[in-house]
């Protein structure tokens, strides 16, 4: 067997003995430390057996005859890396991730079941349509749901994920614009909003400009009616807004922007604070993307996939983008290029190979009929009233600059002001890691300095918010007092405070096979030693 | 309500501490006109698991499933078999319900995997360096068009004829806001690539040259003198590969000179789904880097001089950058990733090129048994485990015939081309290692049958 690594076993080499401190293998106990797939797998080791020789191939020069590099590993050595692995991740299914904007809750594994099933897993996008008609009906479904919760015209359910819904609703409103013979050239976006706004915009060819804040956390409607003009294409609000507040003028908001002759973008990353309780087709809204992967709890996986169906009014739903599935009669048919020019001429085009994420649509489609309308409803409800509690039960410990404003909505947002000299959100948030806890959104929204954004959703239960209140309330006011030992949390975390800085400075982004120093013992030396 | 842990007494409790009398006081900023007091009218109410099961089965089950029968579609998204323990583990709660890994601390097993998958991607595209994925094979492509356009400050892409029709959809798309112009087509049913007349095209104003590896009709080609061509005229060439498994028996596109190599990672390890979630692979050479969109893993070392890995250069990201930002993208592919990693693992190298020589040997097998059917010729000189069928008539009714004699015999070009009716009698064949002897046996006598 050839080992890529000839260094062999990694990461803490403690030959020399262990103290107190240390251990030979650097593991402590469940701690398990665990080398790169490069150091412990060949290049002639695999986890999979076949049935039968590989014929020799006749492939020429474009035969791959250099080494790939490419380690393999046992499936019990698999099995195990990946798990070592996995314990060094924090996740919902431990505890509380009060992640703000994120709507880390809950993900029912009955929604991964359903979309394991063979009907919907082992489906090519390709068959013929009369092969495929489930899986259309799984669409098609989702779809008059996500319509009739938003009071909606019509949906676009192609976008992979949010960002790429922002650009379909962009793109919609651009194609209205030209299909009006109109170039409109800016799009506003609040300070407060996510940095995928003004990106996307940007991305589709448009000026950004910033829309200012009132001091209670809200759209400056005052001097956004100042900048409308005949060169602004629409806004990008997020309502609820980023600072966890009901953007009460949203409809004189949209009002305003539609006399202008601009369209209303909303981010609905926020929608889990209003689901079943406010459609926002009735506040004016042309478009919103949803993020199934934070309403309707499909899994984050550690970084998506999401999903991001756009939610369109009636003035932009005939631009939306190919393919998308139509009824008749209880057959369900593909708009794509090919019929589009009679069905669909106005669309703006495709944003996507296929019809989009289909495995979150089966699992969002069963969370969806598994809450109904009444639960729905009481999702928004305990996700403010989560929210609230914290917001509460901390305002006196945490300074919480818009909580005269009233009620928040799913998210309750503190700021750094009041800590030691010295120290920010950084320290509070590495403290929460000892005490059990992902930290909350840090440093965003931009609008409110050294911000604390946490969103407890409502799968949490009251037991779990007081304890992380509790949690929160400790570090809070070692913070204040100025607690050197804050400064250097988190001391049980599987790392210690990682060095961003030389990461970006000299970046190492892929494994490459270490020099090895003469004289290096190899780890059968160092055993048998 | 299964999932929602407040009890009644709790709520009274909380909105207590809370100050408000109901509610309804915490949704106080909704204006009253917006406001919906009741459910919303003409939707169900809350269903057990066991009923919300029945009716998902009842929906899957007016799908044909792949496995049911002799299956033979590609172009594009590709049926492997993915080991059993690749699903396990991607369904570790602390990998499916973790989020995007801003608290390296505690996120050091997303991070790991993320560096093993980029260094793994890197080696099979033959970069210097790969990203912790894009969504998807088509948006990875157009990403890499604009990326062009940033390094050379050019603005014209020339896509080759072979490219994915919706992929060069999305590309057609997207330019058509953003002011790119692109040069494009549909293919001709010829055996050869159209890459030379791509080397002779291309000139100072060209930004990039987009190539599929294998192409959409299954054809291979040396991209070298493609590359050299680029490079000579200040343009970077762009291969895009729908088939990454082809990548253990053919030459990586980065070996030949290829500068960004984007892919569809969807046949290692993630599934067929129906399209999506699938995984954009996005690989190039090391100088590019702070121009490349989506999240990057790198390696760094704790404050004891530990090891451990940070998602990195993020000026480059939407977070930080904003409107100035490489991209828009932010939530990726990341637990398509992991499967894509795992099922890597599992392979190595040596499993790798094993999957690959049999996928190449049954497409072979099955491309000489189907050229056999009268009428019927095969287009292409080279391939990997896909290829273009000729046929006697429009292909596209032949399909739907042979999916009612229970085979998915392929992927019509009238499906792909609905406009080109020279490319009517075009068929996309892929043969796979989950294709037996007996399924080439069963569609060869079925194809027959139907064009009798």
């Amino acid at each position: 067997m050839t080992a890529l690594n000839r260094a062999g076993w990694r990461p803490e080499m403690n030959a020399g003995g262990v103290d107190d401190t240390t251990t030979f293998t650097g593991n402590r106990a469940l701690m398990l430390e665990e080398p790169l797939i490069f150091e412990i797998g060949g290049s002639e080791t695999t986890g999979v057996d076949f049935d039968e020789a590989a014929p020799a191939a006749d492939l020429g020069t474009l035969a791959r005859s250099a080494p790939i590099g490419l380690p393999g590993l046992s499936e019990s050595e698999t099995v195990r890396h990946y798990t070592r692995l996995s314990r060094q991740n924090y996740a919902i299914d431990l505890g509380l991730f009060p992640l703000g904007s994120c709507t880390m809750k809950h993900n029912p594994r009955l929604n991964e079941k359903v979309a394991r099933m063979p009907g919907f897993a082992d489906v090519h996008p390709l068959q013929p349509q009369e092969t495929v008609q489930g899986a259309y009906a799984v669409i098609h479904e989702l779809a008059e749901w996500l319509i009739t919760l938003t009071g909606m015209h019509s949906v676009a359910m192609s976008p992979k994920a949010g960002a790429h819904g922002e650009l379909c609703g962009i793109l919609c409103i651009k194609a209205a614009l030209e299909a009006r013979g109109e170039d409109r050239r800016v799009i506003l976006v609040p300070e407060s909003a996510h940095g995928t706004n003004p990106a996307t915009a940007a991305f589709a060819g448009f000026a950004v400009e910033d829309i200012p804040a009132t001091g209670e956390g809200r759209v400056d409607l005052t001097a956004l009616k100042a900048r409308l003009g005949p060169d602004v294409a629409g806004v990008m609000i997020t309502n609820p807004n980023t600072c966890g507040l009901f953007e009460r003028e949203m409809k004189a908001i949209s009002d305003a922007v539609h006399a202008a002759g601009g369209y209303v973008y909303c981010d609905g990353a926020n929608f889990n604070a209003i689901v079943g309780r406010v459609r926002p087709g009735d506040l004016g809204v042309d478009a919103m993307h949803i993020n199934l992967h934070k309403t309707f709890s499909t899994p984050h996986g550690g970084g998506g996939p999401g999903s991001g169906p756009v939610v369109l009014s009636e003035a932009l739903a005939p631009f939306a983008p190919l393919p998308f599935v139509t009824s008749e009669d209880g057959r369900f048919r593909l708009i794509e290029e090919e019929n589009a020019g009679e069905d669909h001429p106005q669309t703006f085009g495709r944003m996507t190979a296929f019809h989009g994420q289909m495995g979150m649509f089966t699992r969002a489609l069963a969370y969806i009929l598994s809450h109904g309308a009444d639960g729905l409803k009481q999702v928004a409800e305990d996700a403010v009233l989560n929210a609230n509690y914290v917001l509460r039960s901390l305002e006196d410990v945490l300074d919480a600059p818009f909580a005269a404003s009233g009620p928040c909505m799913h998210e309750a947002l503190f700021s750094d002001r009041g800590l030691a000299e010295g120290f920010s959100t950084l320290d509070v948030a590495k403290g929460l890691i000892d005490e059990g806890y992902h930290p909350m959104t840090v440093f965003f929204p931009l609008v409110v300095h050294g911000a604390m954004l946490i969103e407890p959703t409502e799968t949490e239960s009251k037991a779990v918010l007081d304890q992380f209140i509790g949690a929160l309330r400790s570090i809070a006011l070692r913070a204040k007092n100025g607690d050197p030992a804050l400064k250097s949390a988190p001391h049980f975390a599987p790392r210690a405070r990682l060095d961003e800085t030389l990461a970006a400075r000299k970046p190492v982004l892929a494994w490459s096979e270490p020099e090895v120093a003469p004289g290096t013992p190899s780890l059968s030396e160092i055993g048998g030693s | 309500m299964r999932y929602l842990p407040l009890t009644s007494d709790d709520r009274a409790a909380m909105l207590a501490a809370v100050g408000a009398a109901s509610i309804d006081d915490l949704f106080v900023d909704v204006p009253a006109e917006a406001r919906l007091d009741g459910a919303i009218a003409g939707l169900p109410d809350h269903a057990s698991e066991l009923a919300v099961e029945r009716h998902m089965a009842a929906l899957a089950r007016r799908n044909m499933a792949a496995g049911d029968g002799p299956f033979f579609l590609g172009a594009g998204a590709y049926r492997h078999h993915v080991p059993a323990s690749v699903d396990h583990l991607i369904q570790r709660g602390e990998f499916l319900t973790a989020y995007t890994p801003y608290q390296p601390e505690i996120a050091q097993g997303t991070l790991q995997m993320l560096f093993e998958f980029q260094s793994q991607v890197a080696r099979l595209l033959g970069t210097d360096v790969a990203n912790a994925s894009m969504y998807d094979g088509s948006t990875a492509c157009w990403e890499a068009i604009v990326m062009a356009r940033r390094v050379t400050r050019r603005g014209k892409a020339l896509l080759s004829t072979g490219l994915h029709p919706h992929y060069r959809s999305v590309a057609r798309t997207m330019a058509n806001y953003t002011g790119d112009v692109l040069v494009d087509g549909d293919p001709a049913l010829v055996p050869g690539t159209d890459w030379a007349a791509l080397a002779a095209a291309v000139d100072k104003e060209v930004s990039c040259v987009v190539v599929q590896y294998p192409d959409i009709l299954g054809r291979i080609d040396d991209m070298a003198a493609l590359a050299s061509a680029c490079q000579a005229a200040g343009a970077l060439l762009i291969a895009v590969v729908t088939e990454p498994v082809a990548l253990g028996l053919i030459k990586a596109p980065g070996e030949m000179g290829a500068d960004i190599v984007v892919g569809e990672g969807q046949s290692i390890g993630v599934g067929l789904q129906f399209g999506g979630p699938y995984l954009g692979l996005f690989g190039c050479k090391a100088k590019y880097v702070r121009q490349m969109p989506g999240r990057l893993c790198g390696e760094t070392a704790d404050a004891n001089g530990k090891r451990g890995f940070v998602l990195t250069l993020s000026t480059r990201e939407q977070h930080i950058r904003r409107e100035k930002a490489t991209s828009n993208i932010c939530t990726n592919s990341g637990l398509c990733a992991l499967a894509f990693s795992i099922h890597m693992t599992l392979l190595g190298e040596a499993g790798l090129r094993h999957l690959a020589g049999i996928n190449h040997g049954r497409a072979q097998a099955a491309a000489a048994e189907l050229a056999k059917v009268p009428g019927v010729s095969l287009l292409n000189s080279g391939f990997f485990n896909e290829f273009t069928l000729v046929l006697p008539k429009a292909a596209r009714p032949v399909i739907h015939e042979l999916a009612e004699k229970g085979i998915l015999g392929g992927v019509s070009l009238g499906r792909l081309y609905p406009d080109n009716d020279a490319l009517a009698n075009g068929l996309v064949v892929a043969v796979t290692e989950t294709v037996t002897e007996e399924d080439i046996a069963a569609f060869a006598a079925a194809l027959k049958e139907v064009l009798a």
